[in-house]
Parts: C-alpha cells; sequence; structure tokens
C-alpha cells in the first residue's frame, strides 16, 4: 500500500509524473476557470450591498486562498524533506514558493482595489491584510535563504527550516477575521455550517477557486520538473528525460 | 456585452484592473515556469555533456 | 572527566558572560544604537513630547526590535568562525542544551541590558513614569522572545555573505506579534487601560517561542554545522 509513497521519493518517476499531469491540470482549470468567470461576470446578479464591485471576489479570494495552500504545501513539503531526508520534497517546496508569493500578491493587490471602493481606503492595517503582507514577507525570506547558500542542499534545507517555523502564520491568517475585530469581512466558505452566499453567486466562486487549484498544480508540476532536474543533474535517467 | 457591463455598476476601474492584474499572475506564472523548465533542461544537457567529455 | 548538562549549562553561560565582558565596546553598540534610533524620531517628526507620547510606545519597541536585531550576529558568529561550535556540538553535551544556555546568556546581556535603558529612552519620548513597569515588563517578554526568534535565525544565517540582512529578513516577519502586542501593551499602560490582556498574550508568545524555539535552533545549527 506504501509503494506509493516510496515511488513518490525517486526522482525519475516524480518527473515523470510530473510532466504527464500537466496538460491534464492545464485543461481542467481553463474550463473552471472558464465556467468560472462567464458564469461570475455574467449570470451572477450584482450584490444588494456591494453593487457589481463584489465581483473582484471571482479573483481576489480564490488568490488568497491559493496563497495560503502553496505556503502549507511548501511547509509539509519542507518538513517531510527534513524528517526523512527525501530530497524530492526540497523541489517541491522550492518549485511552490515563487507560485504562492505571486498569489499573495494578487491577493494583497485585488484586495486594495476591492477595499477602495468599500471601506474607502487602498489599505488598512487590519490583522488580516497584515497577516497576509508577514505572508508574502516570508515567501521571500525562504526564497532569499535558499538563494544564499553555495552548497544547494545546505540552502534547501535551511529554507526548509524556515518554512516549517512560518507555517504558524497560515491559520493566523485564516483565523484573523475570527480571533480580531476586523475590518476584512468573515469567512464565507470555509467554515462550520451552510456557505453564506446564494448558489448563483458561490458556484462561480468555486468554480474558480477549482480552477486557481488545478492552475497552481500545473505550475507545480513544471516548476516541479525543473526543481528535480537542477538536483539531479548528472544521474543518468536526465539523460533520457530532457529529450522530450 | 452591454454597456453596463464594461462600466460594471461604475466600478470598472476597480474591477477591471483586478481580473487585469489577476490574468497577468497567471501569465506569469505559466511563462516564468516554461522558461524556468527549458532553462533547467538546457543546463542538465550542458553538464552531461561534460560529464562525458570529461569522462573520455 | 564528566559534566552534569546544569554544570554544562552554567559553564556555557559563565564563558559566554566573560567573552561579552572582555569586549565592553560591543555591549554598548546595540544599546547606542537603541538611544540614537529613539533621538532620531523626535528630531524627524515632533520636538513635542504630548505628540510624541503617542507614538512612544511604537518608537520604542521598533528601535528595541533593531538594536536586537544587530547584537544577534554575534550569538553563534565568532564561536562557528575559529571552530568552537563543531567543539561544542561534539562535546557530548546536547547542542539543545548549549543553545538554550548560549541564547540565555545573550539575552542577559542584550535584552536585559535593553529593559534597563528603557526607562531613559521612555523620558526622551515622553512616557509617564506610571507606565514603566508595564513597560519594561512587556520589553523583557518581548526581547527574550526575539532572542529565540533570532537564534533560529542566526543559526540559518551563519557564515553567509549578507547574513545580517537576511538575518533581519528572517527574523522582522515572525517578530511582527511581539511588536503588535508590546506596543499595545505600552500604549495602554500611558492610557491607564487595563494592559492584562496584552501583558498575558505576550507573556503567552514568549512561552510558546520558548518551548519550541531551541529545538528549531538546534536544528538550524545542525543545518548549518553537517
Amino acid at each position: 500500500m506504501w509503494t506509493w509513497f516510496y515511488k513518490l521519493a525517486s526522482p525519475p518517476y516524480v518527473y515523470g509524473v510530473a510532466a504527464a499531469f500537466v496538460p491534464w491540470l492545464l485543461g481542467l482549470a481553463a474550463l473552471a476557470i472558464g465556467y468560472g468567470l462567464i458564469a461570475g461576470l455574467g449570470l451572477a446578479p450584482p450584490d444588494y450591498q456591494q453593487g457589481e464591485a463584489f465581483r473582484m471576489i471571482y479573483v481576489h479570494v480564490p488568490g488568497a486562498i491559493l496563497s495560503l495552500t502553496a505556503y502549507t504545501v511548501m511547509a509539509v513539503a519542507s518538513g517531510i524533506a527534513l524528517i526523512w531526508r527525501i530530497k524530492v520534497g526540497h523541489a517541491v517546496a522550492a518549485a511552490s514558493a515563487p507560485i504562492g508569493a505571486s498569489f499573495a500578491i494578487l491577493a494583497l493587490i485585488t484586495g486594495s482595489l476591492w477595499g477602495k471602493p468599500m471601506w474607502g481606503t487602498y489599505w488598512a492595517w487590519d490583522p488580516r491584510l497584515t497577516s497576509e503582507l508577514i505572508l508574502l514577507f516570508l515567501y521571500v525570506g525562504v526564497m532569499s535563504l535558499r538563494s544564499a547558500f553555495e552548497d544547494p542542499l545546505r540552502g534547501d534545507r535551511a529554507a526548509a527550516l524556515l518554512a516549517v517555523v512560518g507555517v504558524v502564520n497560515v491559520p493566523i491568517v485564516h483565523f484573523s477575521v475570527v480571533w480580531w475585530n476586523s475590518l476584512h469581512q468573515g469567512a464565507t466558505i470555509v467554515r462550520l455550517g451552510a456557505p453564506k452566499m446564494p448558489g448563483s453567486m458561490l458556484w462561480p466562486l468555486l468554480s474558480m477557486w477549482l480552477g486557481f487549484m488545478l492552475f497552481y498544480g500545473a505550475v507545480l508540476c513544471m516548476r516541479l520538473q525543473a526543481e528535480v532536474l537542477n538536483r539531479e543533474r548528472q544521474a543518468s535517467w536526465v539523460r533520457e528525460a530532457i529529450k522530450s | 456585452m452591454t454597456n453596463d457591463f464594461w462600466s460594471m455598476g461604475g466600478y470598472a476601474r476597480y474591477v477591471w484592473p483586478c481580473y487585469g492584474i489577476a490574468g497577468a499572475v497567471l501569465a506569469w506564472n505559466w511563462w516564468a515556469a516554461r522558461r524556468y523548465v527549458a532553462a533547467a533542461k538546457v543546463r542538465a544537457a550542458r553538464a552531461l555533456a561534460m560529464a562525458s567529455s570529461a569522462a573520455r | 572527566m564528566t559534566v552534569g548538562a546544569w554544570e554544562a549549562f552554567f559553564l556555557v553561560i559563565h564563558r559566554e558572560l566573560c567573552l561579552s565582558f572582555r569586549r565592553p565596546e560591543q555591549l554598548f553598540q546595540p544599546l547606542v544604537f537603541f538611544l540614537i534610533v529613539t533621538t532620531l524620531f523626535p528630531l524627524g517628526l515632533s520636538l513635542q513630547l504630548s505628540a510624541l507620547r503617542d507614538i512612544a510606545p511604537g518608537v520604542l519597541w521598533v528601535a528595541a526590535l533593531l538594536s536586537s536585531l544587530l547584537s544577534l550576529d554575534s550569538l553563534f558568529k565568532s564561536d562557528a568562525d575559529d571552530g568552537t561550535l563543531e567543539q561544542l556540538a561534539l562535546s557530548g553535551q546536547g547542542l539543545t542544551l548549549i543553545v538554550v544556555a548560549k541564547t540565555c546568556a545573550h539575552w542577559l546581556v542584550t535584552g536585559l541590558a535593553l529593559v534597563i535603558v528603557s526607562p531613559v529612552v521612555a523620558t526622551a519620548l515622553g512616557i509617564p513614569t506610571s507606565a514603566f513597569a508595564t513597560m519594561m515588563l512587556s520589553l523583557a517578554l518581548g526581547t527574550l522572545t526575539l532572542s529565540w526568534l533570532g537564534a533560529i535565525g542566526a543559526g540559518l544565517t551563519i557564515g553567509l555573505r549578507r547574513g545580517n540582512v537576511l538575518l533581519s529578513l528572517i527574523v522582522l516577519p515572525l517578530a511582527t506579534p511581539l511588536l503588535i502586542f508590546g506596543a499595545a501593551a505600552t500604549d495602554r499602560a500611558i492610557s491607564e487601560a487595563s494592559t492584562a490582556g496584552a501583558v498575558y498574550f505576550l507573556a503567552a508568545l514568549c512561552v510558546f517561542t520558548c518551548t519550541l524555539a531551541p529545538w528549531a535552533a538546534t536544528a538550524a545549527l545542525r543545518i548549518t554545522l553537517e
């Protein structure tokens, strides 16, 4: 039963699997995002409070959720790499970092653009916004630390430790709207109980979330191929692999 | 696609840049990843070539 | 002759303190930096103590954060440079024990010094003496937490080019809760509101960090040393 787990520790296997997944993930992502855009921009009715401005939710929320997901993936992969010394874990963490950072930037900018009409300001030092900004700093820190070492394995391990230490910020971002009086609205989807949105608005959002997730998976697989190659350059399987 | 759609109830200058940035981030991710993979393959080929010529 | 764990602990602390006091200028530099930075704010913003009082907690805490960051470099660097760190790691006493001893000694000469100097700086920023007790308590808890976060960061960045900048980049995001609650505690003390909540939270952060950071810092050192 555990053979699939052991296989995942093998760089050539992971390289092959990642390469195979990319087109499927991209295709499904395109479908999900396509439906999300059409339904979200065209079919969903305007919000009674926010009017048409609420449509920014369809890129802001998936971006924010993905920034947290990418960090969690990075932290889990780093933990696995540190504890069991599985180098593929470092490759996954290194691949996930830039994607997650770009999604954090997306969440912050789209949030800022949404905040201006809704709250009257482009920025507020509110717990959720601040902790998301800290998340971006943590991403930058992990990426900088990895690249600062001359020995790549040592850089991987140092960055992995930092990623694991920083994962404490992820629940802070998520629960910030619960624990503090926040300007930012509370959780709408990831909560106990039924979601607080009507179906016509919710389905496009779920579709965009799924689409972003699939897209993240696709880009992760692409970067993972490169990261595996970078760490295994002289291995014999590489000769055949790069011919494609 | 009526004028209402493009003006987004008056919020057009917030909504459309939002979607624009989202598109830019997705596009950058895809494009940067492709470039990164291509560069990795080139480096790997070079390393293999050096190794085999050193072995000779 | 084998040495017990407590003996080793106090030996390392004693060694660190001796080494620190051998170069007293090194001890004063972060304190002077603390004073200078706090002077910059009134000169740049406003010379009225009444106006400064509002921003004083924040200024004090940012200055304390930055001065602590300056001194973190010395935690492991000189020992790593001359090979002592490896000897300590091989000594048979747990590396964690050594790390705890070193960090405690570091806090004694930097964090505690900051706490002692803080009333001087607080007066310069217009903080009333009634708030001093809370301010010093919050600074003591905060600098201890910061010493531990710094130990993790220092362990990761020993011997890197521009390690200082990276160290700040790593430690500052992790230190933001400290800053928020420390400044809040001092602020509440100034306005005579209840400070219990903020101080308890700061203490909780301190305990959380002091419990988990030793393992993280030891892991960081192992990564750097091997």
